[in-house]
């Protein structure tokens, strides 16, 4: 989609004389109210909107939050007490900002899987992509360090194992950890660094952000069709009030998921130690990440060397960002790709069971015959694994040479009204050229 | 009703339950910086027994974070003060109104301030300035030693905070 | 997409929260669910009840068991077990606080006032650890919350919607009820007791009910509830867990009440927003 031409027209004095030195009005009106949207984009699109408005919440409740906690190790887990009963509705921001970022990582997650069913990375998006994979990255640092500040024992035990995970590293692994540590071990300097950078990354996040919107509005959105926008005029609607109400609509239902946990059910998605404080003698019985990390960590535990599970872990989130060039369909949208549903599909169940057998006990049967352990989550964590990055670097590249895709419509306006699967004459199965 | 009438309706109720949900949602923000519920209960009013505080003397408190200045002023300096009450020009209140009675009786002696000057905020020195009661070092304003403002560029005589007498030695702030 | 397939993203993205962790309960049987008054969307917390469980906390754990997140002036704010001020300013007195330094720089104790938390038991864990065998009693301030069972799958995702969260009070109340002569050929070395719900089975504390009741669960002292509440092994467990419960969420029941209004008011904005964009979508051609 080409840039599209700019139809702000300044009424007052007041706005042209703006315009002329500081565009920012036209930008918002270019960006947020005549950008043409693909007038068939579905609900999947209205998460990039959610998840605008989670970073927002997120970072206001955050900012909150340091008003009233203490990042010592002697009174983080106290503030975060004194939070819960003496501040005035201390309890909703803090109920709202733990599991605001379970509700962020829900809604990223179906962003990101949206992206791979409709083929959202391919060219020219792939810029676009990566960006979102580096958001990805910094939204898991940022979780990650946030969890640690209540000071609790999967706090302190969450961040004594993931940054041993640094010490793989050969030769100057140590060297790093106790960098990282600031000591010889998780402690005071650990917990004001990470309490430093979970206030810092936020912010990186949103310039991000704002780079990945720009990169958006500038190749214009994906849509279910996976067909480019041919012509303005009835291919795409402007953005506001069409793709506005309709991402306002979902953005309140998704709220009420939200409020859901936030009122009815806050620790649901917390862990019952990290009401225990840190206790640097003693681990607790079942070390577990949050559940947004388990299918990471469900892949660093089924490889039994540790260098090596280290290296697959972060391999596998690394391995997104190189997507748009091993997919080699020329064909976007998953809609016209048969082969390729039941692989994404696959790849979905894999990805939920592997988050499974990391919430599970390493030693735990799976599968059980003649009273005998056949199968353990090691084991099993072992065969999602493979299947896991076979998706990335057998499937989707074979895929591209052997599949024989249905034919897509013609445009996106026929792909809504009545003409459905049309195909012009000459532009058959064939990949889009 | 006609067709778009109804319409703008809808809409108008759409924008005006979408802003009073964001009104709520603003409400915990602004709340949250208020005092809370532990600054509260620990600013709860507390005792001060005067026994200790020799004639000529004076203590310092703290109480809600802020100084308190308990005077024991001598017979000669409540004479003084008196007879200034005519020389006042800034803040004119008589050294009656500057001291609290205890079943009936006025306690003369006892001056009891907030250690704040009513400028800025500084905390004026004891026994020292022009008129021998709190001399502010940040702006140069004079007390007296009824706490009441003479000269320099404080508006206010020093505040009174709210106290009462329990008996002739003992005193309950807040 | 197709229609069909959606619900099943969502579901498989929802379900990425499937291994959802809870203590490992090793061995240990699970907890009995209880009816409790704080259960549910509209649950609050029965104040006799608290009163009921402050005074075994007093007269039973307080020995042993910190309160070190709880101030007094809590026993008398809403949603709590709302004693009255006289009564809670006569019971801080009972207590000595430490403070202080005084014009000669020693600390000194006084009585206690409204805004002081509750002493705590031992100076130190070291102390604790000393006086109790080895082991830190802990402190009872979040313990409703630090404490749960593992609920397994698919429990743990009806829990969603049924808003099942009393794991905590379920396994203290039965904790309390727990003990038992250890099974036949089972050694429980000297400082530890058989408790048929503790994970792994051999707790440090002894049966605290043993105050209350003799071997036979008959009260020692009939009178100890004034309420008129049956006194049984059972009940004083129960009501404990209740005031426990209040202890680690003083909140819960502004929280349910507000959340109530936020949903009901989200609904409706859902809906109006559901009209309004049908009504804005209706302009495009061809347009669902």
């Amino acid at each position: 989609m080409a840039e599209h031409h700019s139809t702000y027209v300044p009424k007052t004095g007041i706005e042209r004389w703006l315009d002329a030195r500081l565009p920012i009005v036209r930008l918002m009106h270019d960006s947020a109210v005549s950008y043409p949207v693909p007038r068939n984009l579905n609900y999947f699109w209205t998460f990039g909107g959610i998840l605008m408005f989670m970073l927002v919440a997120q970072i206001v409740t955050g900012i909150v939050l340091v008003m009233h906690y203490t990042p010592h190790v002697d009174f983080a887990f106290q503030s975060v007490e004194h939070i819960m009963r003496d501040v005035n509705y201390g309890w909703l921001m803090r109920y709202m900002h733990a599991n605001g970022a379970s509700m962020f990582f829900i809604a990223v997650y179906i962003h990101i899987f949206r992206g791979m069913y409709y083929g959202s990375y391919k060219a020219p998006r792939e810029v676009l992509w990566i960006l979102g994979v580096v958001i990805f990255l910094l939204m898991m640092a940022t979780a990650f360090m946030g969890y640690v500040l209540p000071w609790g024992q999967m706090s302190f035990w969450g961040a004594t194992v993931i940054t041993n995970l640094f010490s793989a590293v050969p030769g100057i692994g140590e060297t790093i950890v106790t960098w990282l540590w600031g000591g010889y071990s998780v402690d005071n300097p650990t917990l004001n660094r990470f309490f430093s950078l979970h206030y810092l990354l936020p912010f990186m996040i949103f310039g991000v952000v704002i780079l990945h919107v720009w990169a958006l509005h500038h190749v214009g959105q994906n849509n279910p069709s996976g067909v480019e926008v041919k012509n303005y005029a009835k291919d795409t609607v402007p953005f506001t009030p069409y793709a506005t109400v309709k991402d306002l609509f979902a953005m309140v239902c998704f709220i009420m998921v939200f409020a859901w946990f936030v009122f009815y059910h806050p620790n649901f998605l917390g862990h019952a130690d990290n009401y225990i404080p840190a206790d640097p003698l003693k681990t607790p019985a079942h070390i577990v990440p949050e559940w947004y990390f388990l299918p990471f960590y469900g892949i660093l535990r089924a490889i039994p060397d540790k260098l090596g599970g280290v290296i697959a872990m972060f391999a596998s989130i690394a391995v997104l960002a190189f997507l748009p060039w091993l997919d080699t369909s020329k064909v976007k949208s998953g809609r016209y790709r048969p082969i390729f549903r039941i692989c994404f599909w696959t790849f979905v169940v894999v990805s939920v069971l592997l988050g499974y057998t990391g919430s599970q006990p390493t030693d735990k049967a799976v599968l059980m015959l003649g009273g005998r352990t056949v199968l353990d989550m090691v084991g099993f964590g072992q065969i999602l694994t493979v299947i896991y990055f076979a998706y990335f670097f057998v499937a989707l590249p074979l895929l591209g040479l052997f599949e024989k895709p249905q034919p897509q419509p013609a445009s996106i306006a026929d792909s809504v009204l009545g003409g459905g699967l049309a195909v012009p004459a000459g532009a058959h199965a064939a990949p889009q050229k | 009703m006609s067709e778009p009438n109804r319409r703008d309706f809808l809409f108008l109720a759409t924008g005006a339950a979408g802003a009073v949900a964001g009104g709520a949602a603003v409400w915990p923000l602004i709340s949250q910086m208020w005092p809370d519920a532990s600054t509260i209960a620990a600013g709860a009013p507390v005792e001060v027994d005067l026994a200790p505080v020799g004639e000529g003397k004076a203590i310092t408190l703290k109480w809600r974070g802020k100084p308190i200045f308990v005077r024991h002023r001598t017979a000669k300096e409540i004479e003084e003060s008196r007879k200034d009450d005519a020389a006042l020009t800034i803040d004119k209140q008589p050294d009656s109104a500057r001291v609290k009675s205890f079943e009936g009786k006025p306690q003369d002696k006892w001056i009891v301030v907030y250690g704040n000057c009513t400028h800025l905020g500084c905390v004026p020195i004891g026994f020292s300035g022009d008129y021998n009661g709190w001399y502010c070092p940040c702006h140069g304003s004079h007390y007296d030693n009824a706490g009441r403002i003479r000269k320099g560029p404080a508006p206010r005589n020093l505040d009174i905070p709210d106290f009462a007498f329990l008996s002739e030695s003992k005193i309950r702030i807040g | 997409m197709t229609k069909s397939s959606r619900p099943a993203l969502l579901g498989a993205i929802l379900a990425l929260g499937l291994g959802l962790p809870a203590l490992a309960a090793g061995g240990a049987e699970h907890p009995p669910a209880q009816k409790w008054s704080f259960a549910g969307p509209f649950g609050t917390y029965d104040r006799a009840q608290l009163q009921r469980g402050f005074k075994i906390y007093r007269e039973v754990c307080a020995a042993c068991h910190g309160l070190e997140k709880l101030s007094f002036r809590n026993l008398v704010q809403a949603g709590g077990p709302q004693f009255s001020v006289g009564q809670i300013q006569t019971l801080a007195a009972e207590y000595k606080i430490q403070d202080g330094p005084n014009e000669s720089g020693e600390m000194f104790e006084r009585p206690g006032r409204l805004a002081d938390r509750f002493p705590k038991p031992f100076p130190n864990p070291e102390a604790a650890k000393a006086a109790n065998n080895g082991a830190v009693p802990p402190d009872f301030s979040v313990i409703a919350k630090a404490r749960t069972y593992e609920r397994g799958f698919p429990l743990y995702l009806f829990d969603i919607v049924t808003q099942y969260q009393e794991q905590g009070v379920d396994y203290i109340t039965a904790l309390l009820t727990g003990y038992e002569p250890a099974p036949a050929g089972v050694t429980v070395e000297p400082g530890l007791h058989w408790n048929k719900y503790f994970p792994g089975n051999k707790i440090a504390m002894a049966n605290p009910l043993v105050a209350l009741f003799d071997d036979a669960g008959k009260p020692q002292d009939p009178g100890f509830y004034t309420d008129g509440t049956p006194l049984t092994r059972e009940q004083v467990a129960r009501d404990l867990s209740a005031f426990l419960m209040w202890v680690a969420e003083p909140h819960l029941e502004e929280r349910k009440r507000i959340g109530a209004r936020v949903m009901l008011w989200l609904l409706l904005l859902a809906g109006l927003l559901y009209f309004t964009k049908k009504k804005i979508w209706a302009r495009v051609e061809g347009a669902h």
